[in-house]
């Protein structure tokens, strides 16, 4: 999952390092050696831009097209198993060889289309979920007493900090036949037999909302609070009904939030895959553990390279939407 | 708790949303307790589970190599990153910034499955071509992390640089000093703590990552969300819930701790502005 939730945590802590931090800089070994630095440490712009853009290029560009290459290249049993792009002949003509098969494949196999569109369902819904149930929960906290609304964000923020797998592990005892959900209802008396809950969609959907609920938390909360309240006053004056004037006024204001928070949980819920197979059922297949199956089960490098290639085009068009509707959002 | 607008339905839909974030956790940390060996069936109180943890070999070997993941990962992410907000907050244009900002925020929003196959096929393209890395493990999870982490130290460090008062390095500059110079005593120590949570992200998010690191792994290298990975998948397991104990009181402890530096600083910058206001009477 991206995990764009941590920022905010990580500015909080940045503030009550401050004075900690004020202190270590100026002991007097630290400060020497700042300035020895400052003194011989090989300087200039040209290097300071080279190092990062080389390792990025490197490690984060140059991948891509190594990703494109092979999903063009035939699926081969060898170590590694595709073919090579381009050969030189023996009469010293450079052949090149494009296979677009593995796109074909993708198309014509039911399996892979079903799992984009699941996706999509999947995180379209799971995002509209997080959006029902995080605004009142921003909303409130963004009304709380200011002395509150810290305490309440760190509540929010702080389960990122706990590891993101053994949160999802939570659920499969709450969800399981024999799980605690099930015991207390049956002890309860209300059910006779367990509810089957797990390796299903509902599981899927509740392990996303419930992992990505505080991304959609933050970004909604920010724009409600710096929400000029004088408004809704004004508008009340004027003698409009409350309900009215959240629906005229509030959310029309906190629309940038409302995109922000819903790419947010949209974009990482479609490449998900820790939550679908931890959660979910042979039948929900969703892209990100296709691709994940096509690599290490059936070891179909150029197939999952095209997958890849597909997913990635997805999410640039998502982001592409996204873009243009933040900025009219912003503008309005 | 209250405040202007708020009715009875948001506040009691704000607790059950935290309820709903907080349920899950707590089971975790409930049934870690449970002597039974079926997790979620309770049958006494039993610290036996974090006994059976401290002596699982795996697990440990496990979280030392996170550990270790972590440490390289974060420091390196920091350099990168601050050199890359460095790039863009204080370089003004220059031909490539547009690439190098898009490059950088790219891993932000990547879907992680994509992210670990593309290394993977570099790290085996590299090692056909140059013979290195030979193999895959530790070295290749550093990098693959790395390269995602500094994505996100460069958006912290660049929020604060971009926030600072420009005119203290201006000065300096002024004075003659040399721009290494300047960055070293002048801006270093003012970014510091932004470093500092830099550094903390990038700790975090190498120690949670379980896809990518699945990915450029390579044989005798699981790393600790690997092998709970592997275990979970088997089934519950009430060790696995004792870590997730243990590793709840840990973020609580240091979020605990963050909050009182936090009041205590503010009660400093209350007394000074006291102080301050006194003064000018």
């Amino acid at each position: 999952m991206s995990r764009v939730g941590y920022l905010p945590l990580g500015d909080r802590l940045a503030m009550s390092a401050e004075p900690l931090v004020r202190t270590l800089v100026n002991i007097p070994p630290i400060r020497l050696l700042l300035n020895f630095l400052g003194r011989f440490a090989p300087g200039g712009r040209g290097l300071v831009i080279l190092v990062p853009y080389a390792w990025l290029a490197f490690f984060f560009l140059i991948p891509f097209v190594i990703v494109l290459k092979i999903s063009v290249a035939d699926q081969i049993i060898a170590q590694p198993p595709y073919s090579a792009l381009y050969e030189i002949t023996e009469k010293g003509y450079l052949m090149i060889k494009l296979n677009l098969s593995n796109y074909k494949f993708l198309l014509d196999d039911a399996l892979y289309w079903k799992a984009y569109l699941n996706s999509v369902k999947i995180a379209f819904f799971s995002a509209l979920m997080c959006l029902i149930i995080g605004y009142p929960m921003a909303y409130g906290m963004a009304r709380a007493q200011p002395a509150w609304r810290n305490v309440l964000l760190m509540l929010v923020v702080l389960p990122f900090w706990t590891s993101f797998l053994l949160r999802v592990y939570a659920w499969i005892g709450l969800l399981n036949n024999n799980g605690i959900i099930n015991n207390i209802l049956l002890g309860l008396g209300l059910i006779d037999r367990p509810i089957v809950m797990m390796k299903t969609d509902f599981a899927v959907y509740v392990g996303i909302v419930y992992s990505y609920l505080p991304f959609m938390i933050l970004p909604l909360y920010t724009a409600l609070e710096k929400m000029d309240m004088t408004l809704l006053e004004a508008a009340a004056d004027l003698g409009c009904r409350p309900f009215k004037a959240f629906v005229t006024i509030t959310v029309p204001l906190s629309l940038p939030g409302i995109i922000a928070g819903f790419s947010l949980v949209f974009i990482p819920a479609l490449g998900e895959f820790v939550i679908p197979d931890l959660l979910g059922g042979t039948d929900t297949l969703m892209i990100g553990h296709v691709l994940w199956d096509e690599f290490f089960s059936n070891r179909a490098w150029p197939v999952a390279s095209a997958v890849a290639i597909a997913m990635l085009s997805l999410v640039l068009v998502i982001m592409f939407v996204q873009n243009r509707l933040q900025r009219r959002a912003e503008a309005a | 708790m209250g405040g202007a607008n708020r009715s009875p339905f948001v506040t009691g839909w704000m607790w059950a949303g935290f309820a709903f974030l907080y349920i899950p956790i707590l089971s975790l940390v409930i049934f870690s307790f449970n002597s039974n060996k079926l997790v979620t069936v309770w049958a006494g109180f039993s610290t036996k589970w974090y006994v059976a943890l401290m002596q699982n070999r795996q697990i440990l070997d496990a979280a030392w190599l996170s550990l270790k993941v972590g440490l390289a990962n974060a420091t390196i992410a920091v350099i990168l990153g601050t050199l890359v907000a460095l790039c863009l907050a204080r370089f003004g244009p220059f031909r490539g910034r547009a690439l190098l900002s898009g490059l950088a925020t790219a891993p932000l929003v990547m879907p992680e499955v994509i992210t670990g196959l593309s290394l993977l096929l570099l790290f085996v393209a590299m090692e056909q071509a140059l013979g290195w890395p030979a193999g895959r493990g530790v070295l290749t999870i550093i990098i693959a992390h790395a390269t995602f982490s500094m994505a996100y130290v460069a958006v912290v460090v660049q929020s604060r640089l971009t926030g600072m008062d420009p005119s203290i390095e201006e000065a300096a500059m002024d004075l003659g000093a040399k721009p290494a110079k300047v960055f070293f005593v002048i801006t270093l120590p003012i970014i510091a703590p932004a470093l500092v949570s830099g550094w903390l992200l990038a700790f975090t998010l190498s120690l949670d990552d379980l896809v990518i690191a699945s990915f450029v792994s390579g044989p005798g290298a699981s790393t600790l969300p690997m092998v709970i990975y592997s275990k979970v998948r088997l089934g519950l397991s009430p060790e696995i819930n004792a870590l997730a104990t243990l590793l709840v009181v840990i973020v609580a402890l240091g979020v605990i701790t963050a909050g009182i530096l936090m009041a205590h600083q503010e009660r400093v910058r209350q007394r000074d502005i006291q102080l301050a206001i006194a003064g000018n009477k």
